[in-house]
């Protein structure tokens, strides 16, 4: 029942990729797709900016602004000052 | 345990196995009511499930008691070991989120158990949902072992093991209606202080009818929407909040207006307009709140929501108060006639 939100800061190089397949493998939204030799872009419009590709890419091809899309938490930090490590609940 | 008590003596494997309790699923009640919140852990460390030999797997988890009974309870039949990381008793995604779950505790954990010495291979297997925590080349350059992230959800585990391969469907997060109906009672519990508050203030100020109001407008937020969350109209949380604030405002407003006996016509029209006023915008911030319990908000998207919607939230809960405030003081400054 995915209906994604289309706003993130995903950027994808693929002339970077090296095709080895993990962002693939750690995409909980089938962002990416193993297309012949490199990695492609199929469906970015569902990102959650979770940062998992990022972290997990060998060669640097993928850029984003990670975070968790906690309405509560971001409000916090607001009220609170702009403390990263302020802790949700969850 | 730190790397320093790992040193002394053979390495540490507690024993664990697939079953679950009646204390277990009593404990994952409490977790899912939001009692004792951070309560619900494991020790951190490593545990053999089964009869494991040193050729057997290794799994990762979290050590919020939901997590790692979700993995044991998955694993039936399976000899191997479970490698549980000190995420202080938070969920495997939201740890990574946090990166509690993340390559630092991992690194010092596989140390810290000295697991080199009780598997002869290299590989461990986690979560797909540890990877935004987890850097899998790291970990690997760090400790020497090598990641696989296996399937989202633990029950999919057998048929991983079994094709050394997760299916697309196995690597896509979902949130079913029953995924979305386990999360009310946290929820509701979370706002259940101000919510009474609320109904006792309105009861004695305003009567019955608004006191009501106030449990209504949270059950909307809090319990209809995670269940409508798919199928109301918009994309946004805060504009699906704001829809199902107003359909629950009506009967409240054509009840005000039928009930008020008053000739006057501010009278009349100040209390119904009171309740279209604030329902919406109240059942909207809770459900505007709800993105962090679901599984698809970006960071980027919500941000957004918060600098639109927010606003408009706080512009019509002033004015409704003002109303209010308005309505009640009139007769005492002598405006009845």
């Amino acid at each position: 029942m995915n209906h994604p939100l289309r706003e993130n800061t995903l950027r994808y190089d693929p002339d970077h990729c090296v095709g080895c397949g993990v962002c693939s493998a750690v995409c909980p939204h089938g962002v990416f797709s193993q297309n012949g030799r490199v990695a492609e872009l199929s469906n970015p419009e569902a990102c959650m900016e979770c940062g998992a590709c990022q972290l997990n890419c060998p060669s640097g091809a993928i850029f984003v602004d990670s975070g968790v899309g906690c309405a509560y938490l971001m409000m916090k930090q607001a009220l609170l000052g702009e403390k990263k490590t302020a802790e949700c609940s969850c | 345990m730190t790397i320093t008590d790992a040193a002394i003596g053979p390495p540490l494997v507690r024993e664990t196995d697939s079953i679950l309790t009646p204390a277990n699923k009593w404990d994952h009640f409490l977790a899912r009511w939001g009692y004792n919140r951070n309560g619900h852990r494991v020790e951190a460390g490593l545990y053999a499930l089964g009869d494991p030999t040193p050729a057997s797997p290794v799994f990762v988890t979290a050590n919020y008691t939901l997590s790692f009974d979700a993995l044991r309870s998955s694993l039936e039949g399976t000899d191997g070991y479970i490698l549980v990381l000190d995420t202080e008793g938070i969920n495997v995604w939201c740890a990574a989120g946090k990166k509690t779950f993340g390559t630092e505790e991992l690194v010092h954990r596989i140390r810290a158990t000295r697991l080199e010495g009780v598997v002869e291979h290299r590989r461990l297997i986690l979560p797909q949902l540890g990877a935004p925590g987890i850097s899998g080349q790291e970990v690997k350059r760090r400790s020497g072992f090598k990641v696989d992230f296996g399937p989202v959800r633990a029950k999919d585990l057998p048929a991983y093991m079994k094709t050394g391969e997760a299916a697309p469907e196995m690597r896509q997060v979902r949130f079913d209606l029953w995924d979305r109906i386990v999360l009310i009672p946290v929820e509701l519990v979370q706002v259940l202080l101000p919510m009474l508050a609320a109904a006792i203030i309105l009861f004695f100020a305003a009567g019955p009818l608004a006191a009501v109001s106030a449990v209504v407008t949270v059950l909307a937020g809090a319990a209809l929407f995670p269940v409508l969350l798919p199928w109301i109209p918009t994309s946004a949380f805060s504009t699906k909040g704001f829809l199902l604030g107003g359909v629950a405002a009506m009967p409240f407003a054509v009840t005000a207006f039928v009930t008020n006996p008053s000739t006057l016509w501010w009278d009349r029209l100040g209390w119904p307009l009171v309740y279209v006023l604030t329902m919406p915008p109240v059942a909207a911030f809770l459900a505007l709140n709800f993105t962090g319990a679901s599984t698809f908000t970006s960071r980027s998207w919500v941000k957004r929501e918060i600098f639109t919607y927010v606003p408009i939230m706080a512009i019509m809960i002033v004015t409704g108060i003002l109303i209010v405030a308005t309505l009640l003081l009139i007769p005492f400054l002598g405006g009845t006639g």
